[in-house]
């Protein structure tokens, strides 16, 4: 129910805005996103932010959500291409099983881009995969540390997110190579915290009984503002100053580490843009415009923010997106 | 009473608590330091039954449920409403004691509608409590449409993260339900009842127990049970977590109330060997944060002590061991 009315709603705006017409070639065009569904704040402003770009070029959006399923997806895909709408959007689910729907999409000539994940499939059943770079995310936090802390002793506690899971394990490298070479920063404790605020703050409650009462901790980096949330409670609760007893440097850019960073309980943040679909239309919109041909890979701007970066307003922007 | 205290201090659970707190002391030096910090007391230890106490109450609430032959997946899931229901009432303005009060309201009608379903549609407890474990962390989620609800309210707060005498807030909680319950079910008949019930429903019927009405009790408690976990979890971290709060700790539960030698099939239940068995998966997890271990070790540790916990408790370990005292200290 909720999805045909804003399924309709969306076509309605779109089709409102399209009469305006912005003179791009990529107004009034018919835009299909299938999406996986809301299973994170993040996928939430992920959707949001793609309606807002659709509407701001005067695409005609239709929004798909898969609910989790691939089975869906494809299905989506499917109703895409005989509804012959001029370029499909996907947020693949899983990265295997896309070949046959992909290459019906290659037969009926319409543009296929990726979002955020890759797939498994030969690169020429899709135009282009617009994603982060999670390693690069990691190196960022990693460089801000470094030229933080100069010369200075550091010792390091890391929050991992899901063991095995793909960020954790790019983030985590990122990090390891940005500090490589800097003899003075070390990582003396690692730990999952699950990508969540409860297990965040239990975590690092553990690491600061295990490390002299938190005096040797010079900073936290945790794989994702949750846990940091939660880290800056451990903190707080252990009678220290999180943001200057302990440093606090977290990735995904999230609201409510906005909030910390604007009380001085967070100093850094890296952002994993949700804004996936801007790139993927500017994308779409040279190759009508003149026929350019994408990179196979467009990779989103992983973003540093600090207290410099208006915080408080950073918060304001954000809050109405669904993380 | 003595003899009986005695005889609980002998028992496999306590000696299994005693091996798991001494490796964590050889792991790291320092575990059993407390100190005195801004007015409450501040160690390893106090982390352990602080962070143990959600899955205790829990417990306490399963052990119950377990005893009737049942067994409640929903508890999760509870945790999620309950807690969502408290930080978006607040957040919407509520008096703090009404968004509390409202979410214990919700965490009993949980765990009447799952005595519902086994008491008078006779649905296998599992596959009836399965209903709630799904539905109702959806409901949490769009209780708080998907966000983490945050909030600044004190009481909330305090139930979470407070202490009182010194001890965290939540330890108090679910030392206060673990007197209250077992003096319920061990000074009154109440405790006789429901292992009557767990023996045999049809037979303990005709013997004028209520037994549907008894179903209805144990599993409106473990919803209680839940409601209270989940308002300790949500104000531990100042938010409603719809999608994580309570996840997968039905499971944490269920093990413990094993853990305390209740059995599955039940009859023979413990609460008090419950919150042991709550405070041993508790000890293993803060143990594994402070020793070091790489994550990837974590599951692993974890099921290689349960796995000599349960030995210690097992059948086979307690004829090796010929003292009567140790065993069929949950049956009375």
């Amino acid at each position: 129910m909720s999805i045909v009315t804003k399924l309709a709603l969306a076509a309605g705006l779109a089709t409102a805005l399209s009469t305006a017409a912005f003179a791009q070639d990529i107004s009034g065009k018919v835009i299909g996103f299938s999406q996986i569904g809301s299973e994170s704040g993040w996928r939430a402003a992920e959707t949001s932010v793609t309606r807002q770009e659709a509407e701001a070029r005067g695409v005609d959006l239709k929004f798909a959500d898969a609910q989790q399923k691939q089975e869906n997806q494809i299905k989506a895909i499917r109703g895409f291409i005989a509804q012959g709408v001029d370029a499909i959007l996907v947020a693949p689910v899983v990265a295997t099983g896309w070949d046959e729907v992909l290459a019906e999409a290659k037969e009926a000539e319409i543009p296929v881009v990726l979002l955020d994940r890759g797939v498994d499939a030969s690169e020429d059943l899709y135009m282009t995969a617009v994603m982060s770079d999670q390693v690069l995310e990691g190196r960022v936090a990693g460089e801000w540390l470094v030229n933080t802390v100069g010369t200075e002793e550091c010792k390091v506690v890391e929050l991992q997110g899901t063991v095995g899971s793909s960020p954790a394990i790019s983030r985590k490298q990122g990090f390891e190579e940005a500090i490589a070479g800097h003899d003075n920063i070390s990582i003396i404790r690692s730990q999952t915290g699950d990508f969540t605020r409860s297990k965040g703050k239990e975590v690092m409650e553990g690491f600061i009984k295990a490390e002299n009462g938190g005096a040797d901790i010079c900073a936290v980096y945790a794989h994702n503002d949750d846990m940091a949330v939660g880290a800056i409670q451990a903190i707080k609760d252990a009678g220290l100053k999180p943001g200057t007893d302990i440093l606090v440097v977290s990735i995904d850019a999230v609201p409510d580490i906005f909030t910390a960073i604007a009380a001085g309980e967070a100093n850094a943040t890296v952002e994993l843009t949700p804004n996936m679909a801007g790139p993927a239309f500017d994308a779409l919109g040279a190759y009508w415009a003149n026929g350019t041909e994408p990179e196979k890979f467009i990779i989103t701007e992983s973003k540093l923010y600090t207290a410099e970066d208006d915080p408080a307003g950073e918060y304001e922007r954000r809050k109405g997106l669904g993380y | 009473m003595m003899r009986r205290f005695l005889s609980a201090l002998a028992s496999p659970q306590v000696i299994a608590l005693v091996g798991v707190l001494l490796i964590n002391w050889l792991l790291f030096p320092n575990f059993f330091r407390i100190t005195w910090q801004d007015g409450r007391l501040f160690g390893s230890v106090i982390d352990v039954l602080n962070r143990g106490a959600p899955v205790a109450i829990l417990a306490i609430g399963m052990v119950g449920v377990i005893a009737t032959k049942g067994v409640d997946l929903s508890v999760g899931a509870v945790m999620a409403m309950a807690g969502a229901v408290a930080a978006t009432m607040v957040v919407a303005g509520y008096p703090a004691p009404v968004a509390v009060a409202a979410a214990l309201t919700v965490g009993l009608l949980c765990g009447l509608w799952n005595g519902f379903l086994v008491a008078v549609l006779d649905i296998q407890p599992i596959v009836a409590t399965l209903v709630l474990m799904v539905a109702g962390r959806g409901i949490a989620q769009l209780i708080t449409e998907g966000f983490i609800v945050t909030f600044n309210d004190p009481l909330l707060i305090f139930i979470g993260t407070g202490s009182f005498l010194g001890l965290p807030m939540a330890a108090v909680i679910a030392i206060c339900l673990l007197i209250l319950v077992t003096l319920l079910v061990r000074r009154t008949a109440l405790g006789l009842f429901i292992e009557a019930v767990g023996v045999n429903r049809a037979a303990a019927s005709l013997a004028g127990i209520r037994s549907r009405m008894l179903l209805f009790l144990v599993y409106g408690l473990s919803g209680l049970c839940a409601a209270i976990a989940g308002i300790i979890v949500a104000g531990d971290i100042r938010g409603a977590d719809a999608n994580n709060a309570g996840l997968w700790l039905e499971l944490d539960a269920i093990l413990a109330v094993v853990i305390g030698g209740t059995s599955l099939l039940g009859g023979r239940f413990s609460v008090p060997l419950a919150v042991v068995g709550a405070i041993i998966i508790q000890a293993m997890n803060t143990g594994i944060l402070v020793s070091g271990f790489p994550p990837e070790f974590n599951l692993i540790v974890k099921a290689a002590l349960i796995f000599l916990v349960l030995i210690i408790q097992s059948p086979m370990a307690s004829r090796l061991v010929p003292t009567r005292l140790m065993t069929r200290e949950g049956s009375k």
